[in-house]
């Protein structure tokens, strides 16, 4: 818990510095250049930029704390409204993707470990390998020119067909749902075809992960006693596999799969460039070409709580399923 | 027997690395080094990995004499030329040569990874052997402000820092360094933990050496194989980190050949001219490969405790 809140302070501590060192005086940001000196000083003052630091620092933490990210110099909107509008985007997709990560890496892992040296031990560490060296973006590229460029499988870059655009009330913000709550079963299919190339692709990046290590866990447990001891009783090998074996890897997955969850939603960033992905990666670059520091920092100061937050989250219940964590 | 190759010690390199009684520190320090050599020698995806990272080095090394141009002049009159003799890898929309961007960009990454090396590992190394060594509140309060760092989101955090200091090289080198070093304390630390109470630190101590002496002779030394491994092994990362904000406008600056920057600027011809994003594209991806490989084979030679996973 401590850990949690040193955390905490020390993000919000560097995008506070980052707000204050920047070359960009904070006061134009607000006035534009073309103010008078009087309205200069009156803004500077409410801005209370004439105070110590650690005063400062504190009133941001407050304004943090009431949901107050600051405004949008390109939407002119707070930015906690946008952030609001663009999340569920960036959530949907790492969602999909670590889903598909799980559901196909485990038993993908799991296979391996228990096939060491054969064909599909070879495809888990070669994936893995690919996954580390290749660069997400210009996959993304060269999916999209093949599979909807040359083949035409999937929809393009976007999250849905323009004409569909503003058709479906936002209720949770994931398209999908919202589709589906509405019925409009056209809308929700046009945006599974959308979704599925750059949710495929984070997904593989998943699954090499969670492949990877599933398959070490798996051989660490599967070298053990009582695995012997289980076989020596004559358990089946899928009873040692599944039901001895397994259960003692999944406390330790718990923690990778919270890993994963949580730099999905940051490494989103590049494959949203490339799909033009309306969410919080995109919305975070485009803010920062258009020096809209507030909104820069608003969203990094929301990726980042979720980054850590998750972190936390898979540590606490690492320990809840695991009791000697727990000392 | 014995005290015949004592006395005349059989000539030839083989035989001075493998004696078993080395005369010096600096022989007994070859034989390990050789030692961990001819293990590593017999790992092909370890020897894979070398050949491609001694390969960008032959080529960092000897641009100008593999290159017919720099890379930055533009040649309008050859723009968008598929591959060709003249042309290895083709030409990109101002008519540059490819390949001889892709060659001089090699400087470059080399350039990212070694600066990004020359913070990370001292900061990391001199945290974590500290903390380890001192122990009690020191060792506390480091250690928390390690795990502030190793729960940052990388590449957000690293957006935000060049927003604020300007696209560029070295900016994106110190965003990158300032979210890479914390697990390099840690591994310090971890290692510096299990020698702590070691009889040769005790003799030291005992001997009168400082602390700061004992800290640079004698536990320094043993944090670095496992540091240097995992470097390696962060290299493939710290490279895909730099090409994506080269490629989002915020890492090397046109007409640098980066390689990301240089798939950024190809990003509209994929369609007609497929070369000018994926040629440099490869590039990087052969790279990183390389340094992953390198690591794997580094890890089983000199770290054989962990060559299971």
């Amino acid at each position: 818990m401590l850990t949690l809140v040193l955390t905490f302070v020390g993000l919000t501590a560097v995008t506070f510095t980052i707000g204050r060192v920047m070359p960009a005086d904070p006061v134009l940001a607000v006035i534009g250049d073309r103010a008078p000196q009087s309205a200069y000083d009156r803004v500077y003052l409410e801005m209370g930029l004439d105070r110590p630091i650690y005063e400062q620092y504190g009133r941001y933490l407050n304004e943090l704390a009431h949901g107050d990210l600051g405004k949008s110099i390109m939407t002119s909107q707070p930015v906690l409204e946008d952030i609001k509008r663009f999340f569920p985007a960036t959530l949907e997709l790492a969602t999909i993707a670590t889903l598909m990560g799980i559901f196909i890496g485990v038993p993908m892992g799991v296979l391996a470990a228990v096939n060491q040296g054969r064909l599909i031990d070879h495809v888990v560490r070669i994936l893995g390998l690919i996954g580390y060296s290749i660069p997400v973006f210009w996959l993304g590229m060269v999916a999209l020119l093949i599979f909807y460029g040359n083949l035409g499988w999937v929809a393009g870059p976007g999250r849905i067909d323009v004409y569909y655009n503003g058709i479906v009330d936002t209720i949770t913000g994931f398209i999908l749902i919202d589709a589906a709550l509405a019925k409009e079963w056209d809308i929700f299919w046009n945006a599974v075809s959308h979704l599925i190339l750059p949710a495929t692709l984070l997904g593989a990046f998943a699954l090499a992960y969670i492949a990877r290590m599933t398959r070490s866990f798996m051989l660490d447990q599967l070298n053990q006693e009582y695995i012997l001891t289980a076989r020596v009783k004559g358990a089946g090998e899928g009873a040692v596999i599944w039901r001895h074996a397994f259960r003692n890897v999944l406390v330790q997955l718990i923690t990778i799969i919270g890993l994963t969850y949580a730099s999905l939603l940051e490494g989103s960033v590049l494959t949203e460039t490339v799909f033009s992905w309306p969410g919080i990666g995109q919305y975070i670059t485009t803010s920062l070409f258009n020096a809209d520091m507030s909104a820069v920092l608003g969203g990094t100061v929301v990726v980042g709580t979720c980054f850590v937050g998750i972190n936390m989250l898979s540590d606490m219940l690492y320990k809840l399923v695991d009791p000697r964590a727990r000392s | 027997m014995t005290d015949t190759t004592k006395s005349q010690p059989s000539t030839g390199l083989h035989a001075w690395l493998m004696s078993p009684t080395p005369q010096s520190i600096t022989q007994a320090r070859c034989q390990r080094s050789y030692v961990s050599w001819l293990v590593f020698r017999r790992n092909p995806i370890g020897m894979t990995g070398l050949f491609i990272i001694l390969a960008l080095l032959f080529m960092a090394a000897f641009a100008p004499l593999l290159t017919a141009t720099n890379g930055l002049e533009p040649e309008l009159a050859n723009r968008l030329k598929p591959f060709s003799s003249e042309h290895w890898f083709g030409t990109d929309q101002l008519g540059r040569d490819i390949y001889d961007r892709i060659v001089w960009g090699s400087r470059i990454t080399l350039y990212i990874v070694g600066l990004v090396s020359i913070i990370v590992v001292p900061v990391g190394l001199v945290i974590g052997t500290v903390a380890g060594y001192l122990g009690g509140w020191v060792d506390n309060a480091l250690m928390r402000f390690t795990d502030i760092f190793l729960a940052f989101p990388r590449l957000i955090l690293a957006l935000a820092l060049v927003a604020a200091l300007g696209p560029g090289i070295e900016n994106a080198v110190l965003a990158i360094a300032l979210t890479t070093w914390s697990p390099y304390a840690r591994i310090a630390r971890a290692e510096v933990l299990t020698i702590r109470k070691s009889e040769f630190i005790l003799a030291a101590q005992a001997q009168g050496a400082s602390t700061f002496r004992i800290l640079r002779r004698h536990v320094l030394p043993m944090c670095l194989s496992s540091v240097i491994v995992r470097l390696t092994l962060d290299m493939a990362g710290i490279i895909l980190t730099a090409a994506g904000l080269g490629f989002l406008g915020l890492g090397a600056q046109p007409p640098t050949p980066e390689w990301g920057a240089m798939i950024s600027t190809g990003r509209q011809l994929l369609l007609d001219q497929w070369w000018v994003p994926t040629v440099p594209g490869i590039a990087i991806f052969v790279v990183s490969l390389g340094f992953c490989l390198l690591g794997d084979g580094l890890r089983d030679a000199l770290d054989p405790k962990n060559s299971g996973t």
